[in-house]
């Protein structure tokens, strides 16, 4: 029988996954890799002032994330998003470790809020992480159709009523609840790497949206429990070992599918 | 069942009145009246920039006119087939699902479209991986399946051969006929399109002429900018200093890439 705290850690990765899964296939497919970077950047902002002003942590990572995606919106077309967002999240993230070095005690364990901290999540943590998750997924679903319509062509979209500035607030808030629920897991710097390997892994395996996103899930949440057994047995940091685990799936998956093809080329 | 040839009688659909559109400080558009009707086939032709994709997203509400106004008839259902549809590689999607966006469709009607539409049997396959005609045809059989009142084509038959051009107008004048809608294309396709048109727009930044086919092949306008009724290929001997119908020259507005 595994240690608490271990089970508790697995659950948490497991939730962060099925958060991640759905998110992480748009972010791929809109190209919005560097977006998912630039908000977990700013996030760091976020940890600060919810310690500087003693406020819950999450309200606070979701605010600044959103702040950021409504900076993004309101700047983008006088210089290009790449350029924005590259601006906008190192100044959010310095910012943040500057702010961070005004709060007392918090200067030791930075790199919790970098790196995560999945092994001392609590049962509190764990029910945010979850409600969190469940936020993200429904959404998500709810938006579905509309969102993937909206990737492929925002003419088409909007000639069936479907705003496209709609869809990506969806998708920017989606992205603030993630962010918000792995900050504590794998941290500020390595989310965005819980957004995008599993939905690139599983891109090679599937032939649907649909698919690529369950397949998704299943990828981020093998990753965690492996990476979590590979942390506890050669004692290393857990949030990195994960992202290990989920990259060394990629490699695999894009393996098996690249010998699947050669074998059906095979007359 | 014929579609109505007695354009003024039928309601309209859309209205542009006095529309300009400015992006990125250039004037794309300008003094843009014109008025889609009930069951109408409107084409629009023009050069190579000369602002018929714009005018196409002005009109689906995908663009905000920078000054003049636009009226939809109320509950005006518009269905939209862009120039270009570049599906990211690393999004998986097949043609059966494609068709059922934005709302799942009842799977007979998909299964029959696609056939009438030539692409049976490749329900599964993914998009990507259609030819370009096939491309071209399948969005044209999504789009008539929300049964729109104004079906919108942006060079629909652009990268199809001589006898795919000829049968994608025909289906088009046949979905016309069989379901009533309105018809607003733009097309470098000069001799085919104006065979099936109701209605003409040489555009070129702002309206040059307009009129019935006949009308608009006879005038001096037309003329000027298509070159003395050669076809398709006379667009691209568009000279910049053509003459509009009422005698003003159409010199020094911006021609776009003229290959003149
Ligand atoms: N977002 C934009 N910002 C600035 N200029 C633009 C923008 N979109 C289009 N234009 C310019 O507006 C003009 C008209 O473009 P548009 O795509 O409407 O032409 P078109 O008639 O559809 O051409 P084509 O026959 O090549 O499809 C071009 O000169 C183009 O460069
Ligand atoms: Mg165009």
């Amino acid at each position: 029988m595994p240690p608490d705290f271990m089970v508790r850690a697995a659950l948490a990765g497991i939730g962060l996954a099925v958060a991640c899964a759905p998110l992480g296939c748009f972010v791929v497919w809109r190209r919005m890799a560097y977006y998912g970077d630039a908000t977990a950047h700013a996030a760091l902002l976020g940890v600060a002032l919810s310690l500087a002003m003693s406020l819950p942590l999450a309200p606070a990572v979701i605010a600044v994330a959103l702040a950021m995606a409504a900076a993004v919106g309101a700047l983008s077309g006088r210089q290009s998003v790449d350029t924005l967002l590259g601006v906008l999240a190192h100044a959010a993230l310095a910012a943040g470790l500057v702010a961070v070095s005004f709060v007392q005690g918090v200067r030791s364990d930075l790199s919790a809020w970098l790196f995560g901290d999945i092994l001392s999540v609590t049962r509190g943590d764990l029910v945010t992480i979850w409600l969190g998750a469940a936020a993200v997924a429904a959404l998500i679903f709810w938006r579905w159709s509309r969102l993937i319509l909206a990737t492929l062509s925002p003419e088409m979209a909007v000639a069936d009523r479907i705003s496209p500035r709609v869809e990506q607030w969806v998708l920017n808030i989606a992205l603030a609840l993630v962010v918000a629920v792995g900050i504590r897991i794998v941290g500020a710097l390595l989310i965005s790497a819980m957004l995008i390997i599993p939905a690139a892994a599983a891109r090679p395996l599937s032939r649907s949206p649909e698919a690529m996103v369950l397949a998704a899930g299943l990828i981020g949440s093998v990753a965690t429990l492996a990476g979590l057994g590979a942390a506890w047995r050669l004692d290393t940091p857990t949030g990195p070992t994960i992202v290990c685990a989920a990259a060394v799936l990629f490699v695999v998956a894009t393996g098996v599918a690249g010998a699947g093809r050669a074998l059906q080329a095979r007359p | 069942m014929t579609a109505p040839l007695t354009a003024p009688l039928s309601a309209p659909l859309i209205e542009l009145d006095n529309v300009a559109v400015t992006l990125g400080g250039h004037a794309v558009l300008r003094d843009i009246d014109m008025t889609v009707r009930q069951g109408e086939i409107v084409t629009v032709v023009g050069p190579n920039g000369s602002g018929k994709t714009t005018l196409m997203r002005l009109i689906i509400g995908a663009l905000a006119p920078s000054a003049g106004r636009i009226t939809r008839a109320a509950g005006l259902r518009l269905a939209y087939v862009p120039q270009r549809l570049a599906i990211d590689p690393s999004l998986p999607i097949t043609a059966g699902r494609f068709m059922n966006l934005p709302h799942r469709r009842d799977p007979g009607r998909v299964a029959a479209a696609l056939t009438r539409a030539g692409l049976g049997g490749l329900g599964s396959r993914p998009v990507s991986a259609l030819s370009g005609g096939q491309l071209q045809r399948l969005l044209l059989a999504r789009a008539m399946l929300s049964e729109p009142d104004l079906l919108i084509l942006d060079e629909g038959a652009a990268g199809l051969d001589q006898p795919g051009v000829a049968a994608y107008y025909a289906r088009v004048e046949q979905l016309r006929a069989e379901t009533g809608c309105a018809v607003l294309m733009v097309s470098h396709d000069l001799q085919v399109v104006m065979r099936a048109s109701d209605h003409v727009i040489c555009l070129n930044g702002h309206i040059c002429c307009e009129g019935t086919p006949e009308n608009v092949s006879g005038s001096a306008a037309y003329r000027g900018l298509f070159g003395g009724g050669e076809g398709a290929l006379a667009l691209y001997r568009h000279h910049h200093d053509h003459v509009h119908a009422d005698g003003t020259p159409c010199a020094g507005h911006d021609h776009g890439e003229d290959a003149a």
